[in-house]
């Protein structure tokens, strides 16, 4: 008996409904599922709806119709506190802009995500140390965003999305705001740590080259799923099946 | 918390209308309170175990009535009661016109029965009092409250020396004892006694306008009072006069001016209303200047309950600090009033503790609105916002 993938969509849809008679079709029956460790790339250009794939796929939006399943359960039956819960400790978020608290230092930033949850504030404090170590960022750490660069604020946000231990980062065009060699350094980190760490890796984009990085590359187009590659590797990522 | 450091200014502003609603209660709440307890304290001063016959029903809200006293009913008062002892006093009160050396002064003279300092416990400094015979004959002779003295006759002894109130001539018999002013409620310091009959031909009636009467102690009180009014009984007819005691009218005049000062203190509570609404309204601002921040909390694991505590409590940490500010600086000025103007001004423990309840419960009420908008947004939307 095959035990379940880590994040499991299944012939999603999702409306929308600005007016009231208009109706925006962004996605129109999706299926992906990703195992635990895998490190995916789902490509798509602008309107291919991989935004709001991913606010599915990241738990903060539900479908319209079809299934996102993590380990089995349905987003759909979760309430708001166990949608929160599994944020919190399934995923981490890396997104486009960064999405870093202006008003807190690096460290409070890193360490945002272990405020909902139990848990002492030098444990805390200790945490988010180790993943701006991990991240080359300890010399930053009461740095506040406004004081780093692009790329050390991408850093910032991966150590953010770290700390909790998830078992999945969902990144959103991590490399769209930052220039080309900058990009390059933030993709290896990501990869990096997802080998290091066996966390599965979504990575969305719009770039080829950076979606060739990926073990897996899914295509979007228009709201649905227009192919997969998987690329043959000599070398056997830890924890794929 | 950072939220309300960073944006100091705006913070200072939002509470300025809580700081200033609390300290509004604060300081009006004191100086209710410092009147009533002055003005009963002028009523206690007067001596104890004191009985006040008044004319009118003693509805104190009524307008008043003319008094239909004479004379006559203070002396039948005087003799029904038991002991040898003076214990009524009657006077009739007018304000007048006193001039004496170039110096003039508006002064209530009380025309007073022989037996009124005694009544009320008002001691002769200097001099002599007001003897039966003066008031029989309507010798016209008085008798100066400290106050009057000094303005009257600056810096001399003023007995034996002539002055003329209204338009008549009277000598000086002696100086009263000063008993210490108020704000509130008549100046003790400021009057002049002079014979009854006298004070009656000068105002140009034959009224008596109240009697005052001493018990011997506090048991004989009750029975004093119908022996009293068992005399006027037989005179007037029952709405025409009223016997209190010293502790019903304080307890009137108390629940008057406890009704006053909860009545400023309500008018107080309107300016804590409109401090809310703009801590409501900035929370607001605030809200929707952190969507983002909101979203992005929510993407970390943040539930709905999460993010309207986090905002209901900036609220009530904002009003709570203006409540201490307020409550601090209305204590101050109180004790700044007390000190530099005659108005009293007694801080209460029980306005303390509704200043800073209110300040927070202000918080609570006009923080809920918007911490639960925060609460409520949609992650997507939100990170989405700029």
């Amino acid at each position: 008996m095959t035990a379940a993938p880590l994040l499991e969509a299944v012939d999603v849809e999702r409306i929308y409904r600005p007016g009231r008679d208009i109706e925006v079709h962004a996605l129109r029956g999706v299926t992906l599922s990703v195992e635990r460790g895998d490190h995916v790339a789902i490509r798509g250009s602008s309107g291919s709806g991989k935004s709001t794939l991913l606010n599915l796929l990241g738990a903060l939006d539900r479908p319209t119709a079809g299934y996102v399943r993590y380990d089995g359960r349905d987003v759909r039956d979760l309430s708001d506190p166990e949608l929160a819960e599994l944020r919190n400790t399934t995923i981490g978020f890396v997104f486009q802009s960064f999405q870093l608290l202006p008003r807190l230092t690096a460290l409070d930033n890193v360490a945002l995500p272990l405020i909902y949850r139990s848990g002492t504030h030098r444990s805390r404090r200790d945490r988010a140390l180790a993943a701006l170590e991990a991240v080359g960022l300890s010399d930053r750490v009461r740095h506040r965003p406004s004081e780093l660069s692009g790329g050390q604020q991408q850093r910032v946000a991966i150590a953010r999305a770290l700390v909790t231990e998830p078992a999945l980062v969902l990144a959103d065009e991590p490399t769209g705001n930052l220039d080309t060699a900058t990009g390059l350094e933030i993709m290896a980190l990501l990869e990096d740590l997802h080998e290091e760490q066996g966390t599965a890796l979504v990575v969305i984009t719009h770039e080829q080259h950076v979606a060739e990085r990926a073990r897996r590359q899914i295509e979007l187009r228009d709201g649905e799923v227009t192919g997969e590659h998987v690329r043959v590797d000599p070398t056997p990522r830890r924890g794929a099946p | 918390m950072q939220a309300i450091v960073a944006n100091r200014m705006r913070s200072v502003l939002t509470t300025l209308g809580v700081v200033i609603g609390v300290l509004s209660v604060v300081l009006l709440v004191a100086i209710g309170q410092g009147a009533r307890t002055e003005i009963t304290g002028v009523i206690e001063g007067l001596g104890s175990n004191l009985l006040f016959v008044l004319p009118g029903d003693g509805d104190f809200g009524a307008a008043p009535t003319r008094s239909r006293f004479t004379t006559e009913d203070v002396e039948l008062i005087d003799r029904a009661l038991p002991g040898d002892d003076e214990r009524a006093a009657g006077y009739v009160i007018g304000g007048e016109t006193v001039q004496a050396d170039g110096q003039r002064v508006t002064a209530n003279v009380f025309g007073v029965t022989a037996s009124y300092p005694t009544v009320v416990s008002r001691a002769i400094g200097r001099g002599q009092p007001i003897t039966e015979s003066d008031v029989v004959t309507g010798r016209r002779v008085a008798l100066l409250a400290a106050g009057t003295a000094d303005e009257l006759f600056p810096g001399q002894d003023p007995i034996g020396r002539t002055l003329t109130i209204g338009s008549i001539r009277f000598r000086v018999l002696g100086v009263l004892e000063r008993v210490g002013g108020t704000a509130f409620g008549p100046d003790r310091d400021r009057q002049v006694l002079i014979p009854i009959s006298a004070g009656q031909r000068l105002f140009g009636t034959n009224r008596v306008d109240a009697i005052f009467v001493r018990a011997d102690s506090t048991d004989t009180i009750d029975s004093d009072r119908a022996t009293i009014e068992s005399v006027l009984a037989e005179r007037f007819a029952p709405e025409d006069f009223s016997v209190l005691s010293q502790d019903e009218i304080i307890g009137v005049v108390g629940d008057i001016l406890q009704i006053l000062t909860l009545v400023l203190a309500a008018i107080a509570g309107i300016s804590l209303l409109v401090g809310g609404v703009g801590v409501s309204n900035i929370m607001l601002v605030s809200v929707s200047e952190r969507t983002r921040e909101i979203g992005l909390r929510k993407a970390v694991g943040a539930r709905t309950r999460d993010i309207t505590a986090q905002f209901l409590l900036e609220a009530i940490m904002l009003t709570g600090f203006g409540g201490l500010v307020g409550l601090a600086a209305g204590v101050g000025l109180a004790e700044l009033v007390a000190v530099f103007a005659p108005i009293p001004a007694e801080v209460t423990w029980w306005s303390i503790a509704l200043a800073l309840g209110v300040s927070i419960g202000v918080g609570l009420v006009f923080g809920v609105l918007p911490a639960r908008r925060a609460g409520r947004l949609d992650p997507v939307e939100a990170l989405r916002h700029d």
